[in-house]
This record gives C-alpha cells, sequence and structure tokens, in this order.
C-alpha cells in the first residue's frame, strides 16, 4: 500500500543525527500531532459551548416569565351599580357583565391618583387600560364568590397589560412603543408614578405555573397549569400501558423465544420502529384511533396511546439489557432447585432487572413528556382548556393540552409577551425532564449490581 | 328482569365475569387441596396455580367473546338497518351516512328516556313520527340533526329492537359460557392436575402476544398510510406527486401537490446539518476515545449527551427566536447588519434549521463514533504505535480506517434522524416550497407539510389532505431504508472485531 515508506525517498542519514535535536520531519509529524489533538478540543468546546449557550438562552429568557407586574387598587363595589335593587339576590349580581364593572375600575383609578397625589392628563378609561383585560373578570369573579362586600371598597391586585409589564421587565420601552396602540407614554408616566407610590410592584407568579392558558389579548393571564395536567394523563396511559407490555414483550424476547424467523422479525422490527420518525407516530394516531376508532380528538388518552408506542421500544431495548445483565448463574440455581422456567423468570431474573427496567422506563417516560410532533397531529394543539379537568376520566377524554404542544401554540403567536412565556414553558419542562432523569441516575446508583 | 338482560351497559358483564373468576380461584384452590387431603406436598403444582388456573380459564374465553361481539354487533345491526332506509328518505344534499347518525342518535334517546323512566318501553316502541320528536328529545338533552320522518323513527326501532335482542342474547351468552368454564375447571381440578403448566402456558401466550405488538405497530404504520395513500392516488394524478415541480396546496381543488420541492429542503437542510455535526462529533469522539483522560471523559461525555436529551421543540424555539434573528443580524439588514449586505429577509431559513439541527446532532454522532472507536481492537493501535507511528498517525490511517464503515453507519442513522425531524423544521425552516441553492432563504419540508395539511379542520376526502399520507409514507420508507441500511453496515462490520 501507499503507506509503505519508500525506499527511494530522501530520508536524512539516521546516523550521525542527534536523538535530542528534532529534525524537520519529526517537528512536522508533533505539529501535525498537536493540530490534531486541537481539532478534537475545539471539537468538544464547540459542542459545550452550544449546550452553554442554549441554557443561557433558556434561562435568560425565561426567568421573566415566572414574575409578573401587578397593580394594587382599591375599588369602589358601588352598589348602584352592581346591585341596583339591593336586595342581594345573586341572579340579579350575575347579570351585570363584565362590562358593567369598568366603570368601577376606572373610578378606583381616580380615586388612587388623587390619594397619591399623582398629576396625570389622563382619562380615567385610558388609565384603566394599563390593566390586564382580565381585570374586570376577575373583579366580577370575586364579587359574585362574596356578595356581602358590595358597598364598600376593597382592595384589589390587578395584572397589569403585557405591555407594561413588559416595561418593567426592560422589553418595553419608551422608543419601542411609538407605534404601539395598546399603549402610550402618558400611561407609562402613570405607571413610573404608580412604582414611586409602590403601588405597581413586579412579584411572583404562581398563576404561571399552575394557570391556564389564555387567549391571544391576554398573555399576562396565561399559564402552563392545565398543559402540565394533559401532560401529566398522558404519561399516566404511557406508564400503565408501556411499561406491563414492554417489560412481558422483552420476558419473551430475552428468556423464552426461540431463535427463529418470526424471533428475527420481532426483533429486527422493534429496533426500526425506534428510528422511526415521531411525526410518523402522530400520522397512526390519526389514521387508527381518531379516525377508525373514533375516540375523541384532543384526548390525552390518544395522545397516551400515540407515546405508548412510540416509547415501546425504548424500554424494551432497555428491559432487554437489564435482563440479559442478569447473570445466568442465577437462572440456572433456580432451575436446579426445581423450579419452573416461569418461576425463575418472574421470582428471580425479573426483580434483580427491576432497577434497570425502571430506570429505562423513567427515561422513556422523559422522551415521551418532550415529544411534540405526534401531538400536533392528533389536535393537542390551537385551543384554550381554560379548566383543569375534574375527574382522571375527564381529564383522559377531555381535550387538553401538554407542556410541549403549550410552548409550541405560544411561539407561534408571534408576541414577545407569549415568547416570555414559550421560554419560561421550557423551564418548566426541562425541570420535569431533568429531575427525572436525575432520579434515574439515582435509581441507578443506588441498586445497580454489578456482577 | 327484562332491563337487566337486555342492558347495553358492559359493566355489570365484566363484574359478573370478575365476581366468578375470583370465585373459581377461591373455590379450585379448596378444592385442590380437599382432593389432596390438605396437605399441599400431594398436589402437583403450588395451591395458588389451581386457583390462577380457574381464574385464568373463567375470565379469558368469556371476556374474548365479549370484545368480539363488542366490535361485531355493531356493524351488523348498522348494515341491516341502512337496507330499510329506501333512497327516496335520504334528502337532497345529506347522506346516508348522517341519516344513520340520526337513526343512531333518536335511538339513543328513546333509550336514554325508557331507562330514566320518562317513557314507559310501550310507550317509545309505539311513538309515531306525528308526535313531535326532535322538540320533546332536543328538551332531553339529544340533538338530532333533521325532524324525524317516519323512515327513520321506524329505523330507529328496528336499530333498537335489533340492539336489544343482540345485548341479550350477548349477556346470555358471555355469563353462560363463564359459568360453563367455571364448572369445567373445577371438574378437573385435582390433586393430579397440572395446573402449573397450564397457567405457564397462558402467561407465555400474554408474553407473545406484547411481543408481537411491536409488528403489529409496523402494520399499522404501514396500512393506515397505505390505504390513504392509494386514496390520495386515485384523486390526484401519482406522475405529479413524483414528477412535478411545484407545491402549491389550494383547498379549492387543482391543487399541484409535489413531493420534490419538499424533497429538496428536507435534503438541503439534513445536508447543512449533517455538515455541523459530523465533523464536531467525529472529532470529539476522537478526542474522547483516543486522547483524554478519564476525568475529562467521565465529564464531557455526559455533558454532550445532554444536548440529545433537550425535546425538539425547545431546539425549535431556539432557531425560531435566537438563531434566526442572529443570522439575520449578521446576513441581513443591508448596512445596520453585521457584514453589510442584504441577503436575508426573516429569521426561518434552510441555514437556521441546520445549525440548530446540527447541534441536536452532535451528541448522537459522537456517542456512536465513540463506541464504534472504542471497539476497534487495541491490538492494531499497539501494532502501529510500534512501527513508530504519533498517535495521530495511528488515529487517521489505522482507526478510522477501521472504523469507517460502523462511522458511515452513524452518519445513515444521522441522516434519518435529520430527515424524519419535525419541531425544528416547522419553527425554523419556513414554509414556502421552493427549490433554490441559497440557504439564506425559508425552504420547507416533507414533515412541516405533513403537519400542516392534517391540522386544523381537515376533511379527509380532499387531496390536499391525504397528500399527507403519501408524504408520511415516503417519509417512513426514506427513513426505514437509512436505518436498514446503517444497521446492517453497523452489524456487518461489529462482525469483523468479534
Amino acid at each position: 500500500m501507499s503507506d509503505i515508506p519508500n525506499p527511494a525517498a530522501p530520508f536524512a542519514d539516521p546516523r550521525g543525527a542527534s536523538l535530542l535535536k528534532q529534525d524537520g520531519r519529526t517537528k512536522r509529524r508533533n505539529a501535525a500531532e498537536g493540530r490534531f489533538k486541537l481539532y478534537g478540543i475545539v471539537a468538544i468546546t464547540i459542542g459545550l459551548l452550544m449546550l452553554l449557550t442554549l441554557l443561557f438562552t433558556i434561562i435568560s429568557r425565561g426567568t421573566g416569565a415566572f414574575q409578573q407586574t401587578y397593580v394594587t387598587l382599591s375599588v369602589p363595589l358601588l352598589e348602584d351599580k352592581l346591585d341596583k335593587n339591593g336586595n342581594r339576590n345573586l341572579e340579579d349580581i350575575k347579570k351585570v357583565s363584565t362590562f358593567g364593572y369598568s366603570p368601577l375600575l376606572n373610578a378606583a383609578f381616580e380615586n388612587k391618583i388623587e390619594t397619591a397625589g399623582i398629576d396625570s392628563d389622563l382619562k380615567a378609561k385610558a388609565m384603566a387600560g394599563i390593566l390586564s383585560k382580565d381585570a374586570a373578570a376577575q373583579l366580577r369573579d370575586h364579587v359574585l364568590a362574596n356578595p356581602e362586600l358590595i358597598g364598600s371598597d376593597a382592595e384589589f391586585e390587578f395584572l397589569t397589560n403585557s405591555r407594561v409589564d413588559g416595561y418593567l421587565k426592560g422589553r418595553v420601552s419608551r422608543d419601542s412603543i411609538a407605534n404601539d396602540k395598546n399603549i402610550s407614554a402618558e400611561q407609562l408616566d402613570l405607571v413610573d408614578a404608580l412604582i414611586a407610590d409602590g403601588s405597581i410592584e413586579k412579584r411572583f407568579n404562581l398563576d404561571f405555573i399552575t394557570g391556564a392558558d389564555a387567549s391571544d389579548a391576554r398573555p399576562e393571564a396565561a399559564g402552563m397549569g392545565v398543559a402540565m395536567i394533559g401532560s401529566f394523563a398522558m404519561m399516566l396511559v404511557v406508564l400503565v400501558l408501556a411499561l406491563p407490555i414492554g417489560v412481558a414483550a422483552s420476558i419473551y424476547l430475552e428468556e423464552f423465544a426461540p431463535k427463529n424467523w418470526i424471533t428475527d422479525i420481532i426483533e429486527v422490527n422493534i429496533s426500526n420502529l425506534a428510528a422511526v420518525p415521531s411525526i410518523v407516530f402522530g400520522i397512526l394516531g390519526l389514521a387508527v384511533f381518531i379516525n377508525y376508532m373514533h375516540l375523541p380528538n384532543s384526548a390525552p388518552l390518544v395522545g397516551g396511546l400515540v407515546l405508548t408506542l412510540m416509547t415501546l421500544p425504548t424500554i424494551i431495548i432497555s428491559t432487554r439489557a437489564s435482563l440479559k445483565s442478569v447473570p445466568p448463574s442465577i437462572r440456572d440455581a433456580a432451575l436446579g432447585v426445581g423450579a419452573s422456567k416461569m418461576q425463575s423468570v418472574f421470582h428471580h431474573v425479573l426483580p434483580l432487572a427491576a432497577p434497570g427496567i425502571l430506570t429505562g422506563t423513567i427515561i422513556g417516560l422523559a422522551q415521551a413528556l418532550g415529544e411534540t410532533a405526534p401531538l400536533l397531529l392528533i389536535g393537542m394543539v390551537g385551543f384554550i382548556a381554560s379548566n383543569p379537568p375534574e375527574s382522571i376520566a375527564e381529564g383522559l377524554m377531555s381535550p387538553n393540552s401538554a407542556m410541549p404542544a403549550q410552548i409550541y401554540e405560544w411561539a407561534k403567536r408571534a408576541d414577545p409577551a407569549f415568547y416570555e412565556r414559550a421560554w419560561g414553558g421550557i423551564i418548566i419542562l426541562l425541570v420535569f425532564l431533568i429531575s427525572m432523569n436525575a432520579i434515574a441516575v439515582l435509581l441507578r446508583r443506588r441498586f445497580e449490581r454489578r456482577w | 328482569m327484562g332491563q337487566i338482560l337486555t342492558t347495553g351497559a358492559v359493566l355489570p358483564l365484566v363484574v359478573l365475569i370478575a365476581a366468578l373468576a375470583l370465585g373459581g380461584y377461591f373455590l379450585a384452590r379448596k378444592r385442590a387441596l380437599a382432593s389432596a387431603k390438605g396437605d399441599s406436598r400431594n398436589l402437583h403444582s403450588l395451591p395458588s396455580y389451581y386457583g390462577y388456573n380457574a381464574l385464568m380459564s373463567v375470565a379469558v374465553p368469556a371476556l374474548l367473546v365479549l370484545g368480539i361481539w363488542l366490535l361485531v354487533q355493531p356493524m351488523l345491526v348498522q348494515s341491516s338497518v341502512v337496507d330499510m332506509i329506501p333512497a327516496s328518505a335520504v334528502p337532497e344534499g345529506s347522506s346516508v351516512n348522517l341519516i344513520m347518525s340520526d337513526v343512531r342518535r333518536l335511538a339513543d334517546g328513546l333509550d336514554a328516556a325508557v331507562s330514566t323512566g320518562v317513557i314507559s318501553a310501550d310507550d317509545a316502541t309505539g311513538l309515531s313520527a306525528a308526535d313531535d320528536l326532535r322538540a320533546w328529545l332536543a328538551e332531553r338533552g339529544v340533538a338530532l340533526g333533521a325532524d324525524v320522518s317516519p323512515e327513520v323513527l321506524e329505523a330507529a326501532q328496528a336499530y333498537r329492537e335489533m340492539t336489544a335482542t343482540g345485548n341479550f342474547w350477548r349477556n346470555i351468552l358471555v355469563a353462560l359460557i363463564a359459568l360453563v368454564a367455571l364448572m369445567l375447571v373445577l371438574r378437573e381440578t385435582n390433586k393430579d392436575f397440572r395446573a402449573r403448566n397450564r397457567v405457564e402456558g397462558g402467561i407465555k401466550a400474554l408474553l407473545i402476544l406484547a411481543a408481537s405488538l411491536a409488528i403489529l405497530t409496523t402494520v399499522g404504520i404501514v396500512l393506515s398510510m397505505l390505504f390513504e395513500t392509494i386514496n390520495f392516488f386515485n384523486l390526484h394524478p401519482w406522475t405529479d406527486f413524483f414528477f412535478g415541480s411545484s407545491w402549491a396546496p389550494n383547498f379549492r381543488g387543482d391543487s399541484d401537490l409535489s413531493i420534490l420541492p419538499l424533497l429538496w429542503g428536507t435534503l438541503y437542510i439534513s445536508f447543512i446539518a449533517l455538515l455541523v455535526a459530523v465533523p464536531i462529533g467525529l472529532f470529539a469522539a476522537i478526542y474522547l476515545s483516543e486522547y483524554a483522560g478519564p476525568k475529562v471523559r467521565a465529564t464531557a461525555k455526559p455533558l454532550l449527551e445532554i444536548l440529545a436529551g433537550i425535546p425538539t421543540i425547545v431546539y425549535g424555539l431556539f432557531a425560531l427566536l435566537t438563531v434566526g434573528p442572529f443570522l439575520v443580524n449578521v446576513f441581513g439588514r443591508g448596512d445596520a447588519g453585521l457584514l453589510g449586505v442584504d441577503w436575508m429577509s426573516g429569521a426561518t431559513s434552510v441555514l437556521t434549521a441546520g445549525l440548530v439541527m446540527g447541534i441536536m446532532l452532535i451528541p448522537f454522532v459522537s456517542s456512536l463514533s465513540d463506541d464504534i472507536i472504542n471497539a476497534v481492537p487495541q491490538s492494531l493501535r499497539d501494532g502501529s504505535f510500534g512501527l513508530g507511528a504519533t498517535q495521530s498517525e495511528t488515529i487517521r490511517q489505522v482507526v478510522i480506517p477501521a472504523a469507517l464503515p460502523g462511522i458511515v453507519g452513524a452518519v445513515l442513522l444521522a441522516a434519518s434522524r435529520a430527515i424524519g425531524e419535525t419541531m425544528i423544521v416547522v419553527l425554523g425552516a419556513g414554509a414556502i416550497a421552493r427549490i433554490s441553492g441559497n440557504p439564506l432563504e425559508a425552504m420547507t419540508t416533507i414533515t412541516t407539510r405533513i403537519v400542516s395539511q392534517l391540522t386544523g379542520d381537515s376533511d379527509f376526502a380532499s387531496p390536499e389532505t391525504l397528500v399527507a399520507f403519501a408524504l408520511g409514507l415516503t417519509l417512513f420508507v426514506l427513513t426505514l431504508g437509512l436505518n436498514v441500511l446503517a444497521l446492517y453496515i453497523v452489524r456487518k462490520y461489529r462482525e469483523q472485531y468479534e
């Protein structure tokens, strides 16, 4: 081959050359060695740098979603607006729509600037414009829950709208709102005055973690909670179906299956299924579960079934690996004292392989939790599930979203306030994934046996 | 009594089967012990196996028959009721299917009314279409699509009657099967009966069933896409799909649905992704397996693998909101940009998606190559060192050539990943189908089009929706081919050194 040195090549005479002094060729070879090693270091550095950039982007852009701007107002709950008959009849109070509550908010702002001594040329209605569109509904819900408050002044904390929130977070500036219909510079002046007064403040926002998604106009009220329940419902389905089926299939393939062409087909099938693009499983789910079996669209049950089929190969592969790692002497010993093959597997091999199986299952679940593409096809995106489900059955059958699908939905809405929530949602999702993986690692460390 | 026997509800029947099976467990166990005169050493199997055998023998056949019945009966009833509806009863612009769903709803509504006691069973059978049934049912929460015509009412009554008869025989038969099975299994239970072998046979059948689910899934994938693809090719010429030049779906019909522009976008993005991932992944793997000490390896390898565990939606968002705007800053915005050129207008482009997908694939390439490089026998390296080669020379001229087939396999697997990746391209690549060489333009891919054709209100009779299945099948065949090829290469290579 060409690597064999050509004897005719002009080599330096080896005799007389010093070992301590490098000749030109050795220097070149050593330099090449150094370069090659450098390439490797550079490659790893680039990889790690990308990881850092990704994590930095997620954290720097997402943490804002966990804080929200609130304004504290004392709202006069005027009796002649809310309960004209004065008999506190709940049916009558319900007749006042959210629209009827807006004047109260305007009045609350007028009181506020009077008591705080703020100068503002704004009309009361424009002042109330810094509130979230949710505020009137929030007020109405509270009054309906506590009708005895009517006639008194009540302290409320309202969400401000997303522009004011962005102003406090530095996302919105006076320059950037030049063409913005939703907020004016005068309103920001009012906000500045209210901040100085201490009535507007930014604080931790639990609703982002527990709340439901909100419509396009109210990014400040959107939360992850209901989508999280949807994800949990799907994980429940995956766990209940994929774990027993996966373990049963692995036991058969690893312990009982005869070596023949059927077994070969099953094995090739499983390794190929593991590499099928996830969107293909979505098409399968749409065609089989929704179009053929008429299961409800957008239901976590269907999502769970699709993810089960997708996770099964992962679970089977890891379960087989941990069954394989149990030494044959255990089986032989069990058989030797008179156990049947089935007893040796279920009484001895399976318990010994359990930590490995569990680890593999958790990793498979984590994979399923972050999967988005198949969920788009079975409709778990594009609508707002406003209330958390009331029972497990409803949680499985009623339309819902899932965490990654919710993030996708927010990313599509093309509003910086929703982008912030999408990044925040990613933080929540990653917290789940990291804790699941950490549990898997801990389980492996704690229970793994080396034979 | 009649009502209980003709009920359509499955739960009581399942409860009955469960009760019989559980009773069977204890009875059989007791019977076996009794036949051994209370000494379990005289039994062939452990006492609980006799119980499990009874449990299995009662529950499995009964549940099996119940399941099959539940699937078959609605189909039979439906097909015989459809024949009762004359073509003249189907209004203009409606279809037999719509009428049938009304028939079903009317029948269910009447049954519900009977079971809640609003109306007696005899009155329900004697109803006539002259009564305003639609309004009457609407008050009770059953919405009908049209007023009840005599034909529909007649069909609904027939539907009710047949369903009731079917349910009656189903309930009788299933209960009977469970009872007979219980008696039979109790009769054969004695101390010499080989209960364990029977139970283990049953468990083994269950295990085989679980294992064959993998095949069933593959068959399901292929069939579900194949049927719809055939439907699609009946509506749309296959020549346009495979050899046409443009992708322009138009929901009013007459669309151009060619896969070529999508395939071009898919392959272009995957190519850029591999251009990023292969050199970085490969050099990282070489460094980790050949140069790095155990400490560096133990920290760098898992850290790199975190990249593989991050959900693709995160990468998609990263592409859309971070990498895309960054690239626009560099290559776009005219004089305000970094390069002062105006080559790129939007954040979505082939380069955006390709770069981010490349990052995602780095750990994929590096882990697989790492395994393969580690599998090269140490003796090859030692031989090379013995001849005076430096480490890099050994790697380049001995280790890499020896590992090459495996590395090619790893790259093919990564390519199949890239082709099937969805979220990154949905968010990062754009939605314009075109064949162009400019990586700064937005292009679209097969997976993106599948998502957009199948989300929202889709009409499963139009080629614009059905094309998604043809695209899906193409994608499946493409990735399957790459995977099979890659696995074949890797396996063949592995055998070489074993």
